[in-house]
């Protein structure tokens, strides 16, 4: 039964990422200008020069055959040359990986953190002032747009990840909000409270096998808002990782590096969410 | 009769959004100058009486800036949503209509859509387009491009919604009774989906805003000299300190009161849709 949901995930995830990749390769094919490059407007080069490089994009016309020959290459771990940084994708995703796999792990954690000491707090509490006040915390946040708040990270010099943290938290928050909420409210609950047992003991016996499962599936959607929160972040922020490469690309509508990054984006998110649902099913499995 | 706390508070979001939206309508009445006319003797000036909110960088009224920004942010945000909302009706609805095949291939494409961050895909998708178009042109793109990409999570929801629908009693019996089914759809099921569409709507302006807003500052955005937020928020960038120049708040501020009161009317319509 796991295997077959892991095979299930795995097959969507190859299918989407495919088709991904497909549809991205053929944005990029009608993209105003595709058929245009500067290097044809070097002087040094002559007529049969001009044409050699007329002839390599002919190539390129066919989508089918273009996104299918980068696919070869991309096996033998050849991603193709970024446009704007004349150098390989490859080795522009492997300098700039770690970094932003470091801030959104970290970003994660904080937001993760303090959202759910915020939810698990007003769950408990259940003061209507206390409640009012963190949703009024967390709706402020979510008013703000992402961009601003990494423009205050570097204005207060702030981490960059303690952003993607703030980012992130206000949506984490009003799920995990919503979940404890409905579970302290649930009956079994509020029996084990007037039998007097410890909140300890009703949090982790009781409420977290409950919200669990769907606590988990948002976990797979906050690794999605981190990664596109990078992208603000590390711009306005000035960091080397792939989401300013991915905000260079778009500015110098380098289209190779673009179609490469969606590519890898949207196996991260994937990935990200895939593996939640499989925990949620093991767990669920082990309850049953 | 009383009046709950929550309609107080959602009676004055409407109030704000009412101002917010009657000002930037007034703006060529309201406004010292139009936004793109420059005082080059006060560029980059404090606030005084002939600019309430000082100039920018190259002698631009900021208060004419805001107003003019604040009405196309939130005329073209709304025509957005319809257009996303229209688009999810009319995919999301007719798959969960019609179900089988065509709901699972429509599904498939909007799990394709969502796989990537909205950002991601937004920034993605503006890169295939030219970059160095005329204000206007920008600004048609980015609203189009936000209403054209915003529509698959409203789908999902929609086409739940109309596969519910397709399985009860009412439609069954129309079904019973020969209607063809485009009517069938569009005297029937749709007019349901009525509450959603609404929420949906809705939930898609303030979200807009915000995605516009993300755009600009990092350049992708509507082009100079058109003020959006976006482009306004922009001049935070260049500020040392908060306590130097507060008045460049002003736009962050107005957006985060206008997006709030979205959130609050936005509660109303989550009600509806229930």
């Amino acid at each position: 039964m796991l295997g077959r949901k892991i095979a299930r995930h795995g097959l969507a995830i190859v299918a989407t990422v495919l088709l991904g990749g497909l549809l991205s390769a053929a944005l990029m094919r009608l993209a105003p200008g595709f058929d245009a490059d500067e290097a044809e407007l070097d002087p040094h080069l002559n007529a049969a020069s001009i044409q050699a490089l007329r002839q390599a994009r002919l190539e390129q016309h066919n989508i089918f055959r273009f996104y299918f020959h980068s696919l070869q290459r991309a096996a033998h771990g050849d991603l193709g040359t970024s446009n704007s940084l004349r150098q390989p994708v490859s080795l522009l995703l492997r300098e700039r990986a770690p970094l932003t796999l470091r801030l959104v792990g970290i970003g994660l954690l904080l937001s993760w953190a303090v959202a759910m000491a915020l939810a698990l707090s007003a769950a408990w509490l259940r003061v209507s002032a206390y409640d009012a006040l963190t949703t009024v915390i967390s709706g402020t946040f979510l008013c703000i747009p992402a961009a601003v708040l990494a423009l205050l990270s570097v204005l207060w010099n702030v981490p960059g990840a303690l952003a993607i943290g703030l980012i992130v938290f206000p949506r984490v928050y009003r799920f995990a909000r919503n979940l404890l909420g409905k579970a302290y409210s649930l009956p079994h609950i509020i029996t084990a409270r007037a039998k007097g047992l410890s909140e300890l003991r009703i949090l982790f016996w009781h409420v977290v096998p409950v919200a669990g499962p769907q606590l988990l599936a948002v976990a797979g959607v906050s690794v999605s808002i981190a990664v596109g929160a990078a992208i603000p972040v590390e711009a306005l922020c000035g960091l080397a990782g792939v989401g300013q490469l991915a905000w260079q690309a778009a500015l110098a509508r380098d289209l190779p590096l673009l179609t490469n990054l969606t590519i890898l984006v949207t196996l991260v998110t994937l990935l990200a969410n895939s593996g939640a649902d499989v925990i949620g099913h093991i767990l669920r499995g082990h309850e049953a | 009769m009383s009046i709950s706390r929550t309609n107080i508070w959602r009676a004055l979001a409407c109030a704000v959004l009412l101002l917010v939206v009657g000002a930037s309508l007034s703006a060529n009445w309201l406004a010292p100058a139009g936004y793109a006319k420059q005082y080059r003797e006060a560029a980059d000036a404090s606030p005084s009486r002939q600019h309430w909110l000082g100039t920018d960088e190259i002698g631009r009224d900021r208060f004419a800036r805001v107003l003019y920004g604040t009405r196309i942010s939130l005329l073209l945000a709304p025509a957005a949503a319809l257009l996303s909302t229209l688009m999810a009706a009319l995919v999301g609805g007719l798959a969960g209509y019609l179900g089988g095949g065509w709901a699972r291939c429509a599904m498939a494409v909007t799990d394709l859509f969502l796989s990537l961050p909205w950002l991601f895909l937004l920034i993605t998708v503006r890169a295939v387009m030219p970059l160095n178009v005329s204000p206007m042109v920008s600004v048609l793109v980015t609203f189009l491009m936000l209403g054209l990409l915003g529509w698959t999570s409203a789908a999902r929801v929609l086409c739940s919604t109309a596969g519910s629908l397709r399985d009860s009693d009412f439609v069954r019996q129309a079904k019973a009774s020969g209607i063809p089914r485009t009517r069938l759809f569009w005297i029937h099921v749709l007019p349901n989906l009525k509450p959603v569409l609404y929420a949906q709507f809705w939930i898609s302006i303030p979200a807009f805003i915000l995605s516009e807003a993300n755009l600009g500052i990092l350049g992708l955005g509507v082009a100079e000299p058109m003020p959006s937020w976006g482009s306004l928020l922009k001049e935070l960038e260049g500020l040392v300190s908060v306590g130097e120049e507060p008045w460049k708040f002003v736009p962050l501020i107005l957006l985060v009161v206008v997006v709030t009161s979205f959130q609050l009317v936005l509660s109303k319509q989550d009600e509806v849709a229930a």
